[in-house]
């Protein structure tokens, strides 16, 4: 609890008086609330005359008690150290916020997030459509008040299965027998689908621009079903021949309502969900619950805990990048071969976390206060073997093949390229931010856990291109390498957790916001706690997701087929941009 | 199936022919064939897809079985993975998906969520179960199912196959194969198929909102699908 008070006071909110900028006085709130006609003046002053120019989450959230919704902003210096949440309070009936957008374009989705979930309007936005659900749904579903077919009970347990209930099948209690509910005026006969027009129309105005000349614009879907896609992503291009005049990405194809069932989940039962967030690195996405939950309830993890995590994020982080890099050449036209080399590696990874957890994938090890279970016999020594022997010669092998390949220099070299200021402007994270030369990492710029003790070097690149994220990603397994070299030299015996092991933990009323430098980017967990088992809010800071939002203009004026491989070096993951 | 299956002819075969000569039924030679080179779609919608890929690689290697040819293409393809959540916003695809590939077609839901929408069920954006909507000849637990239960499920649905029969097919009957009506986003998500339910369900709200002249009950009728 003790970190989360000292937030460095701005300038800029002393500056302002409390009918404008005011403290957030709820028990255990943190940050100011701002009132919405200032919010835009007060969030650009911030940026430009305190250095808060990183936007790293926004959100919403809705008290119906209070009849308000709330947004939520966290705002970062791209130059370290602890960050700043503001709040913008509107009415649930006429909930209207001005855009970000203009200051942060890395608000862009975010925003459509929130429109999407809460129905938040943001004016002046430059294409408020939904995101993750389709134009013509009925509601906003992460509204309180918002309940699906399946409903049963505001928060888990449910009484039919705790403590000795009969479970039935939730396709018995409801009219059709399926996930579905129509509003009472529907009419099937008199109806016509509306979830594409609102997307084709602002393409068909970029698509009638091109009019007059000789050839004629013409709109392609890539997707959902697309091998190069890396999962159910949509991406709509307006090209000219072979260049892309106009891309939009269309979500939402894998959005499995992660954040309404993690309100209705106890706070424990959601550490299994995060696992199926980024399904690569389930891990680090254990990691970064847990510290903003910890954060919360005030405790901290023995030591003996801090290392086996550190072990585990960091070996997450090599399978991912290792992914990255087999499916980026998978992109390039390397049918498969460098992907087969990748997943050879990850294999053995996934030896370790299904020896210390149980599962290959969905590791659910972390627990509030430390780690489930302790290495088995033997583990250490595989990772010891691992990370000094066999994988510093495996990046070396991969390296050689790959690195000065001609066909993965041409085909990279000088593609996709985000200046330092777009990256930062677009909110950016992980090895897209800082091949663009921007040296900023969480585990640098605001050490959680034991990285402070840890020698590492953050991977930069320098020119912004495919080629550069590449090199940061190679760069990055070397310097997690050497973290894990540290780490298994110098792990201490102990206990493994703080307390005794509880399915239900006491997490005291307030909001935290806890981040962690996952292999994507920067994870981050908004959670709202109310003191009950349930959390109020829980809300991710979705690291592809965000980098998302330099994909058009990063295949703007390009060929279609380098917008694929911009798309490989984003690296995204369809579970956690669609959630 | 072995050799020995395959040429287990219920008839004497002369000693002396028995280098030259195999018989066996139409069906067997048939299945054999199929059962050998099932191509997967390549087709991966979550968690479960990278099992399948690494299922798919070098330590598994699905290749043994005659199964490595994924095929991006619907048309060219024999099974159907459903490897991961089906939400709403996916499934009218899904079917018509399903719907371009050839005879003769088969579809395997791997993992909780495909079979009947494991730990995301209750989620507003997901359809509990593919088998809602298309047909599903072998199920996989799990969550995700490790490569080898992906293994066993495929050698499964090789059994399967080798129990089919060419006279009994439904790509051999003479009434061609109907499509699967795509479902549409609507409200909701909208199944063609129930529409009259709707219509009725509707109907019934409205009479009772008329009945009581207040707010409808709750009260859901009797069954209408």
């Amino acid at each position: 609890m003790s970190e989360q008070m000292i937030v460095s006071q701005p300038a800029q909110v002393y500056r302002w008086p409390a009918e404008k900028v005011s403290k957030d006085s709820r028990q255990g709130y943190q940050g100011y609330i701002v009132q919405a006609d200032y919010l835009l003046e007060f969030a650009r002053l911030l940026r430009d005359e305190d250095g808060y120019d990183y936007l790293s989450s926004l959100t919403g959230v809705d008290y119906p008690q209070d009849n308000i919704l709330e947004v939520v902003y966290q705002v970062y210096k791209t130059t370290g150290g602890t960050g700043l949440m503001y709040k913008v309070q509107v009415p649930r009936e006429n909930p209207v916020v001005n855009s970000l957008v203009s200051l942060y374009p890395g608000a862009e989705f975010q925003e459509r997030e929130a429109y999407d979930m809460y129905g938040i309007h943001f004016e002046s936005h430059p294409d408020l459509r939904r995101i993750l659900l389709w134009e013509g749904f009925a509601g906003h579903p992460m509204r309180k008040d918002w309940k699906e077919a399946f409903y049963e009970e505001d928060a888990k347990p449910f009484k039919n299965r705790w403590p000795a209930g009969q479970v039935s099948r939730a396709e018995d209690k409801v009219p059709f027998h399926d996930n579905v509910e129509y509003p009472s005026d529907f009419d099937p006969d008199n109806w016509v689908s509306e979830s594409e027009t609102l997307l084709y129309e602002s393409l068909k105005k970029v698509q009638e621009e091109g009019a007059g000349m000789k050839t004629d614009r013409i709109i392609v879907n890539l997707g959902p079903q697309h091998p190069s896609t890396h999962g159910v992503f949509r991406m709509v291009a307006v090209l000219e021949g072979e260049t892309v005049v106009e891309l939009k990405p269309v979500f939402g194809y894998l959005h499995r309502n992660h954040e309404k069932i993690g309100e209705r989940n106890t706070f424990l039962q959601n550490i299994p969900f995060t696992d199926r967030l980024d399904y690569i690195t389930s891990m680090s996405n254990n990691f970064g619950y847990v510290l903003a939950v910890e954060k919360l309830m005030g405790i901290n993890p023995p030591e003996r805990a801090e290392y086996l995590r550190v072990m585990m994020a960091e070996l997450t982080r090599i399978s991912s990048h290792f992914m990255a890099i087999g499916f980026l050449l998978n992109d390039l036209g390397a049918y498969f071969t460098p992907s087969l080399y990748a997943l050879e590696e990850r294999e053995l990874i996934l030896d370790i976390f299904e020896a210390v957890s149980g599962s290959r994938m969905m590791c659910n090890y972390m627990r509030f206060g430390g780690v489930v279970r302790d290495l088995p016999e033997g583990v250490l020594e595989k990772v010891r073997e691992l990370v000094f022997d066999r994988l510093p010669r495996k990046i070396d092998e991969l390296d050689r093949y790959l690195t000065d390949n001609e066909i993965v220099r041409s085909r990279c070299e000088g593609v996709g390229i985000l200046t330092p200021e777009q990256a930062i402007g677009l909110s950016c994270a992980g090895p897209m931010l800082r091949a663009s030369g921007v040296p900023y990492d969480v585990r640098r710029a605001d050490p959680y856990s034991i990285y402070e003790q840890l020698e590492f070097d953050v991977a930069i690149g320098v020119h912004g291109d495919v080629y550069d994220r590449y090199l940061v990603r190679i760069e990055e397994i070397r310097q997690s390498l050497r973290i894990l070299q540290q780490v298994v030299e110098r792990i201490p015996d102990g206990p493994i957790l703080t307390g005794k092991p509880a399915y239900q933990v006491r997490v005291p009323a307030g909001e935290s916001y806890g981040r962690v430098e996952g292999p994507k980017g920067e994870l981050g967990f908004y959670v709202v706690s109310t003191g009950k088992p349930n959390p109020w809010r829980y809300h991710v800071r979705a690291p592809s997701f965000i980098n998302l939002t330099s994909l058009p203009p990063l295949c703007r004026g390009g060929k279609i087929a380098d917008a694929i491989v911009v798309l490989g070096a984003i690296d995204i993951v369809l579970g956690e941009v669609d959630r | 199936m072995s050799i020995e299956e395959i040429n287990s002819p219920e008839y004497v075969v002369p000693a002396e022919i028995r280098q030259q000569v195999t018989l066996t039924t139409l069906d067997r030679i048939y299945n054999w064939g199929r059962r050998n080179s099932v191509w997967p779609m390549m087709f991966g919608l979550a968690c479960c897809a990278i099992e399948m890929i690494c299922t798919a690689a070098a330590r598994f290697d699905f290749a043994r079985f005659g199964m490595e040819v994924m095929r991006p293409s619907p048309r060219q393809a024999d099974v159907m993975i459903v490897a991961g959540t089906v939400t709403k916003k996916m499934i009218p695809q899904i079917v018509r998906l399903y719907n371009q590939m050839a005879e003769p077609r088969y579809v395997i839901a791997m993992g909780a969520c495909a079979s009947g929408g494991g730990p995301f069920k209750e989620g507003y954006n997901v359809v509990a179960g593919v088998d809602k909507y298309i047909p599903v000849d072998v199920y996989i637990p799990g969550c995700p199912p490790t490569p080898q239960a992906l293994l066993n499920g495929m050698i499964s649905l090789q059994k399967k196959i080798d129990t089919e029969s060419l006279k009994k097919v439904r790509w051999y009957k003479k009434a061609p194969v109907e499509d699967i009506p795509v479902p549409v986003l609507g409200p909701d998500l909208v199944d063609p198929r129930k529409y009259e339910a709707i219509k009725e369900y509707n109907a019934h709200l409205a009479e009772q909102a008329a009945l009581s002249n207040a707010a409808p009950d709750q009260q859901y009728p009797e069954n209408p699908a």
